[in-house]
């Protein structure tokens, strides 16, 4: 019955003169969207509204969840094009229209008509009434209610007159690639995936780094990765994915450094190695899952010993969030499941039974000294092996 | 290159099964049940497997219900022959290590009331006849032991098992799971005292999908699978023509030149387990003895190294083995098996299995003894403290 989208977008409506770029970015990101969404959509903005009009049979289902994880819109609005063809029409229209949305009429409800073509024979005000008049006539259970109608009816008469009434709600923030790009280190857990979610969903573009320790870990721990990578893009958009060798330098360390500050000194060649290909990239920060005091590595003296290493920002948009408030953004996303599975990743694998938690940045640079003779070209080796996959939000069959 | 030794997860299939299949698939898709010439052709492959397993076996054809793989016929054994006997009795007897196909059935049993008495096992992975001959009782309905253990190697004396039942109380049912023997003994459940019993098509060079159950002449079972009557009603569902056309055929080959392949995979295996004396800290789990012993199977515990990562450096170097059993769909459960036969809380982590076919050569064992003798020192290394 819908044969359109009217899409609402909030935050993005008061940028200005820059409007036109967040626009432009929301309805690239709405074609991405509906790439893999059966049927021929065009995507258009006029008079400050972006309109998604169906040019086939489309899947509605289908069409709405993935309108539902395009950031920047606030509303999705299933909208019924009709030709103007009389108000009479018009009144039976609305009137069927009423009765295969709302099987249940009592309800009350308001019209509110606007006239973007102002050659319509009536006014907005007499369109509301008469209208109104109809439906009352129609349907005896509705009541008029003008200040908190259960049913907002909107009319817009344009070239053709939309008619829409329901707002699905959308996910907020911005379209992505209207704030830069960042570096995600993503692993293999319930955080990395929430985290770039929410910088994403500031309008940030993402790339990813995940470190692999084979034999350590698995081909099924890099392939879940992969899978959180594209679960996380049907936000983001395509994300190009590093995955890096990391086996050489974390038996390094072990056997150099004191195993309870392993997990530290190998995070910080994590970040390091991030930083790399994120200046590589352009990237202008790097992303991370972490969250003050969940784990060892994440106190507040773990943070600043692992952030010292990095020239850019590092961005923790979970620094303040508790556990189950992560799992509960991450089963909303639908990473949560793939997060779960049971493969190590290296940050697990090799942990001391009691790692230090509050690490001396003196002491830890002390212990990195003894790994000077070969650390950095195994850095370098580790940074030119890297494999480079670029994540799709759809997987096409090859 | 490519050594694959995981052939108790599942072997590769053989040419003449694959073109028999291709067959079934191409030309004579017709369904077994249709009353045109299509269907006869369908059913002629379903006949002629019949036949060639039953051959195997000395059974008769009529004996063998298909079934979707092991699975399902484990489970047909177990919750048919409590379903369709339990105004006889509700106790059944099975092994601590049994497949979790036995298992998981057993265990939903209990949760409907039935009682099972769970053997228990040896250090070599064998059930004690004493214990056994104590357990059975005028209500047991149902004795489930298994042929050959999965994750071991380990032979149980199934026939003396059953003899043993059948003398203490005639009316209960003798269940093996016989997966991982079929194709590497000569069976004749016939004349074994064995009334059910357990097969898969794709630990034989077979298809995956696709099993039997053996089920004697006139024995006691309920349907688990409802709906058109196939196969006398005991399995309902069009039967996968090209999988059974492909068991029989696998079967069928299983069983030709046989003495000549369990040479070969005997020769394989005491080269294995001879190489092994020279890798530092392999303790080999099961019996060494060959009599007790299934040909194609080694559980080995190394100590001090993840099994997981030994498994992975030696798939590096092109070499497929298992950690404990395959069949726990990826999850690194701790082994019921390698509890069972009491190994250390060290080595439940540390156990990989080795599983040979007739394709594997000798050459392949021996890569892999060398690749074990440089990585298990090295691995060990670098291990959890």
């Amino acid at each position: 019955m819908f044969q359109a989208f009217l899409i609402k977008y909030g935050e993005i409506g008061v940028k200005g003169k820059n409007r036109h770029l967040f626009e432009d970015a929301l309805m690239q990101q709405i074609k991405y969207a509906l790439k893999p969404v059966e049927g021929e959509f065009k995507i258009s903005k006029e008079q400050g509204r972006v309109y998604v009009e169906a040019l086939s049979e489309f899947d509605y289902e289908e069409a709405v969840e993935s309108l539902k994880r395009v950031f920047g819109i606030v509303g999705i609005c299933p909208a019924v094009l009709l030709e103007d063809q009389g108000f009479d029409k018009l009144c039976q229209d609305v009137i069927s229209y009423l009765d295969a949305c709302y099987p249940d009429k009592h309800k009350t409800f308001k019209v509110h008509a606007r006239r973007a073509r102002k050659d319509y024979p009536m006014e907005s005000m007499e369109i509301n009434a008469r209208l109104g008049e109809k439906i009352l006539d129609a349907f005896p259970d509705m009541k008029v209610d003008v200040h908190e109608p259960e049913i907002l009816l909107n009319i817009e008469i344009r070239q053709k007159i939309n008619l829409y009434s329901q707002v699905i709600p959308g996910p907020g923030g911005m379209p992505v690639g209207t704030s830069g790009k960042g570096t995600l280190l993503l692993s293999g857990g319930i955080d990395s995936p929430v985290a770039g979610y929410m910088i994403a969903k500031r309008g940030v573009k993402i790339d990813a780094v995940y470190f692999h320790a084979p034999p350590y870990t698995s081909e099924r721990a890099k392939q879940k990765v992969v899978d959180l990578a594209r679960l996380v893009a049907r936000y983001s958009g395509p994300i190009c994915l590093k995955v890096v060798n990391f086996t050489d330098i974390q038996l390094y360390i072990y056997e150099k450094c004191p195993h309870e500050e392993l997990t530290i000194i190998m995070r910080r060649y994590m970040m390091k190695i991030a930083e790399h290909f994120a200046k590589e990239t352009k990237s202008m920060g790097l992303i991370t899952g972490e969250s003050i005091g969940q784990v060892a590595s994440q106190t507040m003296q773990s943070l600043a010993a692992t952030n010292e290493v990095c020239t850019m920002p590092v961005y923790r948009p979970l620094i303040g969030f508790d556990k189950q408030e992560i799992i509960d953004v991450s089963e909303r996303i639908g990473t949560y499941e793939t997060s779960i599975l049971p493969y190590e990743d290296c940050c697990t694998i090799f942990v001391a039974k009691h790692p230090v938690t509050k690490p001396n940045l003196n002491i830890i640079r002390r212990s990195e000294q003894k790994l000077s003779e070969k650390i950095q070209d195994m850095v370098k080796t580790a940074i030119e092996t890297a494999e480079t996959i670029v994540v799709e939000a759809s997987q096409e069959e090859v | 290159m490519e050594i694959y030794f995981d052939n108790s997860a599942t072997t590769k299939c053989s040419q003449g099964v694959m073109e028999l299949m291709q067959k079934a698939f191409l030309a004579d898709y017709g369904n077994p049940s249709s009353l045109h010439q299509k269907g006869m052709e369908a059913e002629h492959y379903i006949r002629k497997a019949r036949g060639r397993i039953a051959k195997t076996l000395k059974v008769q054809e009529k004996e063998l219900i298909f079934t979707s793989g092991g699975t399902e016929a484990d489970n047909l054994a177990v919750l048919g022959a409590a379903m369709a006997n339990r105004r006889s009795g509700m106790h059944l007897i099975t092994t601590r290590i049994e497949h979790p196909a036995v298992a998981a059935p057993m265990h939903f049993l209990e949760e409907q009331g039935f009682e099972v008495t769970w053997l228990d096992v040896d250090r070599q992975g064998r059930i004690s006849l004493e214990q056994l001959k104590e357990s059975v009782r005028s209500d047991t309905i149902l004795v489930s032991v298994m042929y050959v253990n999965n994750e071991i190697g380990t032979l149980e004396p199934v026939e003396e098992a059953a003899r043993i039942v059948k003398e203490k109380h005639p009316g209960a049912l003798f269940h093996t799971d016989a997966v991982q023997a079929y194709g590497k003994y000569q069976i004749y459940p016939g004349r074994m005292g064995i009334d059910l019993m357990t097969v898969s098509g794709h630990k034989i060079h077979g298809p995956k999908g696709v099993g039997f159950l053996y089920k004697k002449e006139k024995t006691k079972l309920a349907p688990i699978v409802f709906g058109g009557g196939h196969q006398g009603g005991m399995r309902s569902g069009t039967e996968n023509v090209p999988g059974i056309a492909g068991l029989g055929q696998a079967a069928m080959e299983a069983y030709e030149d046989f003495s000549q392949k369990q040479e070969h995979l005997m020769m394989l295996r005491n080269h294995f387990l001879q190489g092994l004396e020279g890798v530092t800290w392999a303790h080999v789990n099961g019996s060494l003895n060959q009599e007790e012993a299934v040909c194609h199977i080694v559980s080995v515990s190394f100590d001090n190294v993840r099994s997981e990562v030994l498994l992975h450096a030696l798939e590096e170097r092109g070499i497929y083995v298992s950690a404990g059993s395959a069949c726990s769909s990826n999850k690194p459960a701790v082994s019921e098996t390698l509890k069972s036969i009491g190994l250390g809380q060290e080595h439940l982590k540390s156990t990989l299995r080795f599983s040979f076919s007739v394709y594997n050569t000798l050459e392949e064992v021996e890569i892999c003894i060398r690749a074990l003798k440089e990585l298990v020192p090295v691995l060990a290394r670098y291990t959890r403290h």
